[in-house]
């Protein structure tokens, strides 16, 4: 097993993944909207050596509803925006992935290309995308421009639920099209600084897209020159067929949710069927991690009034037992894992000061970062542009 | 005395900016941007402005290449810039055309929790759909509706910044409430935005981010006067901007507000020398690298909006006139002149009686007013032209990237210290601060 190949990420959302982490004696929840709070976090999944953090983000308020806010006061209601957040903390991290979470839904596509673009040069190199389709009505009622009824998990099957998602798939796969064509519409070399002809740049070596779709057409270039990755690699949650393929095809790193190692290899499998070779592929889990994890769970359980439910796996156990859940599932051909900590900073501070040396002691887990980028950190080379040489 | 306000502009997209002097760094790279940042913290300024821009330049059908291309988005580089600054102020063009207000309130009131409430934002539109092109909505705003969507974006972002009250933000484990049930509710339905639900972000520390508008035009001023927090003017001679600024003052009694809660800062260049000879000599420098004989012919084809190409920069003017139909030789900016068929004429006669070619003519019809001279002499006309009201500071346009503030942070501002007109150390954590507004909220 080598050493470098196991990859290991944390999502930070709120005070954590579970609904009353907030009310855990160890969060700050008056912090929450603070830089120093996300600062912190990051600095310390740094300390982990972790590949990259994701940070969540929605266009809509945090529900316990799929169709719309639920007034709930007794959780966490508010968020920033997460592409910001990761540019706030760039700077004063050094080696991290910084990946955050921007709608493909309602986002203008030139937009999303032009601020993923500036956190890889703020960034120097270290900037992702979590893309994400948002297919709340609540969302598209704070555009205005189109009505979406809402998807509903009991609903999933109906005929025109299935029309609804492909539709939000296909315009997503358009998007993540368009983005990936902006950041290659300028050379890497365009900048020429010629003094003698009184050229900036190369205009032969800037390229307009074309991109023709059905839902939109983007002219470009792009505004920002080719970022410092080429393309900074895209990720994508998927629980099913749809979403595998549009994983397959757009994204470098996909999240999938198997609840055992059975179910793990089966996804693995249906997702390599698609025929993406070089696809990452991650496995979510929601944990809690100590000797007093199951415990914990049960306190904030019955703040909530609920047992935790999540679409990932919930694992509650010691440091050793999670080291034990990721080798055995990574023999089903998972590549890595994006842990979800139920309580933050509780969580985090177990995986980076406790299950990564444990990793490390099993000879698992990198010792310290080998690359500077996030490319580097996925073991992904830098792509050429694909214009390059095509000259109008 | 008038205190004196003071910002820095990142050079962005446009033939000031001296990229081929052998002292010009990355447009791009991030530490141009901290550099400039710091730079101007160093010097107390009141806040950074970066430019934005949706497309690239074309003229004759062909991207501009001649001048600095290429830029980052603006809001994100502002926000990685909050983390390595302390007090200045950040600010940067958004185009209400290409963008929504949800999710511009968003961002903004994201950057200013970031920083700590040192966020703004100046406002602009585009009926342009050359821009367009790269957006779903495309370029479809007709003319007549861009100070509509430029007031009702501006008023619909604060609907959304209002719909979190400071109480509604609770975060009491022992009680168990996090937020008010209904925080963040609005619904705004206007002919811009027709929108509902409930917004993400909790009340920002200053509340409403400042906000700037440039534009000369009547409704500019009307819709300056009845918002806006600062204008983004053009620097002239003293009476004109005193004149400028009595208009845009006295305006502002209409709409309830107080002649201090807007503030006119024009836009400025400066070229600095030990003397004020040398100065003048480097201002001179500046302007034939500026005007490179292909960006002459580039300018001088702006207003004829003809294809110059043949001709010899350093000849006479064309003796055709100008093509004054609609369809413009430049796309991705404004057409910068109302009379083209007078403006040749006056650029004949000057060029006739001074016996310049059309470079020179270009270099000295082009350039913008700015302050030349010894520091001294330019600390004392920024502050005549403030104790003067002809301004109430004044935005700053180095023509070098990044380090074209160094002199001035260096040499002047302790000029204007000691007169004390500007702060030696900040007095106030917030832009609003910065400026004295923040009371008028």
């Amino acid at each position: 097993m080598s050493a470098a190949s196991l990859h290991l990420a944390v999502a930070l959302d709120g005070a954590g993944w579970h609904p009353a982490a907030w009310r855990d004696p160890a969060a700050f929840p008056k912090d929450l909207f603070t830089a120093a709070y996300w600062a912190a976090l990051v600095a310390e999944a740094e300390r982990g050596l972790l590949d990259f953090v994701t940070i969540e983000d929605s266009l809509a308020l945090q529900s316990t509803r799929h169709e719309g806010p639920d007034g709930r006061t007794d959780q966490v209601r508010g968020r920033f925006d997460a592409l910001l957040v990761a540019s706030r903390i760039a700077p004063l991290t050094g080696r991290i992935g910084l990946v955050p979470t921007v709608t493909t839904t309602h986002t203008e596509p030139f937009h999303i290309a032009s601020g993923l673009a500036t956190l890889d040069y703020v960034s120097g190199g270290r900037a992702g995308w979590r893309a994400q389709v948002s297919g709340r009505g609540a969302e598209a009622a704070h555009f205005g421009r189109r009505d979406i009824p809402g998807l509903r998990p009991e609903s999933l099957d109906d005929p025109e639920t299935v029309r609804l998602i492909h539709e939000l798939f296909d315009e997503a796969a358009d998007v993540v099209e368009v983005v990936r064509r902006l950041w290659d519409s300028w050379e890497d070399d365009a900048v020429i600084r010629d003094v003698p002809t009184g050229r900036f740049v190369d205009r032969d070596r800037l390229h307009y897209i074309d991109f023709e779709g059905s839902r939109f057409s983007v002219k470009g270039p792009s505004i920002v020159p080719r970022p410092p990755q080429g393309q900074p690699p895209v990720t994508a949650l998927a629980h099913a067929r749809v979403p595998y393929e549009f994983a397959a095809r757009g994204a470098d790193v996909v999240y999938v949710t198997p609840h055992d190692a059975e179910q793990a290899r089966a996804i693995v499998e249906e997702v390599r069927g698609i025929g993406n070779d070089v696809l990452k592929i991650f496995a979510d889990l929601v944990v809690y991690v100590g000797e007093d994890a199951r415990e914990r769970k049960a306190r904030l359980d019955e703040l909530d009034g609920a047992g935790h439910v999540s679409d990932a796996a919930i694992f509650t156990g010691t440091p050793g037992e999670l080291a034990d859940l990721i080798l055995d599932w990574r023999r089903a051909g998972l590549e890595g894992f994006r842990l979800r900590p139920a309580v933050l900073p509780t969580d985090l501070g177990a995986i980076t000061r406790r299950l990564v040396p444990e990793l490390q002691r099993r000879g698992a887990f990198r010792s310290g970062y080998e690359a500077a980028t996030l490319r580097g950190h996925l073991g992904l080379p830098r792509p050429a542009g694909r214009y390059a040489g095509s000259r109008r | 005395m008038k205190q004196v306000i003071l910002a820095a502009h990142f050079p962005g997209v446009n033939n000031h900016t001296v990229w081929s002097d052998p002292a010009s760094g990355s447009q791009i790279d991030f530490a141009s941007f901290v550099h400039l940042a710091r730079t101007a913290e160093r010097g107390r300024f009141d806040f950074f402005f970066l430019a934005d821009g949706q497309r690239l330049r074309e003229q004759r059908g062909r991207i501009h290449d001649l001048d600095v291309v290429g830029r980052p988005d603006a809001l994100t580089v502002l926000a990685a810039l909050a983390a390595v600054t302390d007090r200045l102020g950040l600010a940067a063009t958004i185009n209400a055309t290409f963008n929504e207000p949800y999710e511009i309130a968003r961002k903004l009131a994201t950057l200013d929790h970031l920083s700590g409430g040192r966020a703004g934002w100046n406002i602009v539109t585009s009926s342009d759909a050359f821009t367009g092109e790269n957006f779903r909505r495309g370029g479809f705003l007709d003319h007549s509706q861009r100070y509509e969507r430029a007031e009702e974006f501006l008023r619909t972002t604060r609907e959304l910044w209002d719909s979190w009250v400071p109480e509604d933000l609770v975060a009491d484990p022992v009680a168990g409430t996090f937020a008010a049930a209904d925080a963040g509710a609005f619904t705004h339905h206007g002919a811009q935005f027709d929108i509902g639900g409930h917004f993400t972000v909790p009340r920002s520390p200053q509340r409403y981010p400042l906000t700037l508008q440039a534009g000369d035009s009547e409704e500019g001023r009307e819709f300056a006067a009845s918002t806006a927090d600062a204008v983004f003017s053009r620097h002239s001679t003293l009476e004109a901007g005193q004149a400028f600024y009595r208009d845009v003052k006295s305006r502002l009694a209409g709409h309830g507000r107080s002649p201090d809660s807007l503030k006119i800062l024009p836009g400025v260049t400066f070229a600095l020398g030990d003397t004020d000879a040398e100065a003048r000599e480097n201002a001179d420098h500046i302007r034939r690298q500026q005007v490179s004989p292909q960006t002459a012919i580039l300018l001088l084809e702006q207003l004829w909006n003809r294809d110059l190409s043949s001709y010899d920069p350093d000849g006479p003017l064309p003796d055709i006139d100008p093509d004054v139909s609609e369809d413009s030789i430049i796309k991705g900016r404004a057409r910068m002149h109302r009379d083209p068929l007078k403006t040749a004429a006056e650029w004949r006669a000057l060029a006739e009686a001074k016996r310049l070619g059309i470079r020179d003519l270009i270099i000295e019809v082009t350039g913008r007013q700015s302050f030349i001279g010894s520091p001294a002499r330019i600390a004392e006309e920024i502050n005549e032209f403030v104790q003067a009201d002809a301004a109430d500071g004044f935005i700053l346009v180095p023509h070098l990237t990044p380090t074209g503030l160094d002199g001035f942070v260096d040499r002047v501002v302790p000029l204007l210290q000691e007169r004390g007109v500007f702060r030696t150390d900040y007095e106030t954590t917030t832009l609003r601060g910065h400026l004295g507004l923040e009371n008028d909220l």
